[in-house]
């Protein structure tokens, strides 16, 4: 990798006024995507500024109907919370299927989220699950967060504190991996809200992280499997590749839909 | 360059790093420390695991400056007076490796899955935990005959794992 400049700010003000003042700035979060971009001089940021340091951006909290996770919080964290282990276990099977244990001791959702790569998991969660994602200047809802693959709704320079997911009445995520890589070939999210069914697939789509509204509206009405019968998915919208081509792919979320439904409509 | 200070193996270590060190360049290059390896360098194979502050990570997805105040721990540093770590005892009683290069990181992944998964180990367990470890020569069986019965072990030497 190219040489940079290190900086590690203590706090988030610390750490956005560093990015005001710093050219060609990059946050590290877990760097288990930026490094080996980094490694592959895909990215060659003059200027790198660790979060790792700054408190404020840890923790998991449960309060009132939500639960709250710090940015910086890694994969293995959320799969081992209590807090979210009991309010939505979805959550934290979705983050122990992240990688691998080693992955997931340095990997964060908050990286995860900023960087939004198309096949990553936790996007689907925020979506599926109506999250608000936090950060140092404004509050964005998961709807206008994720804009496309590696796009999202942050400025340059802006900071995720932290997510926060409202407990829904029953959630779970059905995931096809793709056995070398890890991330999802296909990842479907499905919560049932007190106002609704959401439902959001990572990995299948050529612009990233989506919403199914058919499936949604056929699940509100009956939140079961059958209920997806007759929903096609079309193929146009798939991302096709070596691993799986588009019809292949508009097949996956079919059945990984249905799975998480089963998965969630289980769950008491 | 960048001061970092860290504790390698029980003993204090402070240098001057090119921010772009990863901790696997740092523990093989300044340090002398060439037990971890460097297998695919793209946190695929898990050659490099080594323990920082008590977690299982991959050494050549981490800057050194990342590790600054924290505890390592390599598989150097797990022996303890001249007698091998119950899981590497394991290792070599139910031959747990052929060429070797795996080993390191299938050792020190296999002491982080007993402390979250607790001693007694099942096959599918050991196999589901070891996903981030690659051997390129064997079947892995014996691999994952060695983890069970290392874990084994480390209940019956509460005294070696308080050392380490």
């Amino acid at each position: 990798m190219y040489a940079f400049e290190y900086h590690h700010p203590t706090s988030v003000e610390q750490a956005a006024d560093l990015a005001t003042r710093s050219e060609d700035a990059k946050f590290l979060a877990g760097g288990h995507t930026l490094l080996p971009t980094m490694k592959l001089r895909l990215a060659a940021p003059a200027n790198l500024i660790d979060l790792g340091q700054i408190a404020e951006l840890r923790g998991i909290q449960r309060s009132g109907d939500a639960i709250t996770i710090g940015a910086m919080m890694k994969h293995a964290e959320v799969a081992s919370s209590a807090d979210v282990r009991a309010a939505i276990p979805a959550l934290a099977e979705l983050a122990e299927l992240i990688g691998d244990p080693h992955v997931r001791n340095r990997g964060t959702i908050g990286g995860s989220i900023a960087n939004n790569d198309p096949s990553a998991d936790y996007p689907a969660a925020c979506l599926a699950l109506n999250a608000t994602i936090v950060t140092d200047k404004r509050k964005i809802t998961a709807d206008d967060f994720f804009q496309g693959i590696f796009t999202t709704a942050l400025d340059e320079g802006e900071i995720i504190t932290r997510i926060s997911f409202p407990v829904p009445a029953q959630a779970a995520y059905a995931k096809f991996r793709n056995p070398a890589s890890r991330y999802a070939l296909v990842g479907v999210f499905v919560a049932r809200h007190a106002d609704g069914v959401r439902v959001a697939v990572t990995g299948a789509g050529s612009n990233g992280v989506f919403r199914l509204p058919e499936m949604e509206e056929a699940l509100s009405r009956n939140f079961a499997a059958e209920a997806l019968d007759g929903i096609a998915v079309p193929e146009d919208e798939m991302n096709s590749d070596i691993h799986a081509d588009a019809a292949y792919r508009a097949h996956l979320v079919g059945v990984m839909a249905r799975r998480a439904v089963q998965a969630a409509a289980a769950r008491s | 360059m960048t001061t970092v200070s860290l504790t390698v193996n029980g003993q204090s270590v402070t240098a001057d790093v090119d921010p772009r060190t990863l901790l696997v360049q740092f523990l093989r290059d300044n340090l002398r420390l060439t037990g971890t390896h460097v297998g695919c360098d793209t946190s695929q194979c898990g050659a490099c695991v080594v323990h920082l502050n008590g977690q299982a990570v991959k050494a050549c997805t981490t800057l050194v400056v990342q590790a600054n105040a924290s505890v390592v721990t390599t598989i150097e540093g797990i022996a303890q007076g001249g007698e091998l770590h119950p899981m590497q005892a394991a290792f070599r009683e139910h031959h747990g490796l052929q060429c070797g290069y795996c080993t390191p990181g299938m050792i020190m992944s296999a002491i982080d899955i007993v402390a979250r998964k607790g001693n007694g180990l099942d096959e599918q367990t050991i196999r589901a935990e070891l996903e981030g470890n690659l051997c390129r020569c064997t079947g892995y069986h014996n691999i994952v005959k060695a983890v069970a019965a290392g874990a084994q072990a480390m209940a019956q030497a509460p005294l070696r794992q308080a050392a380490e």
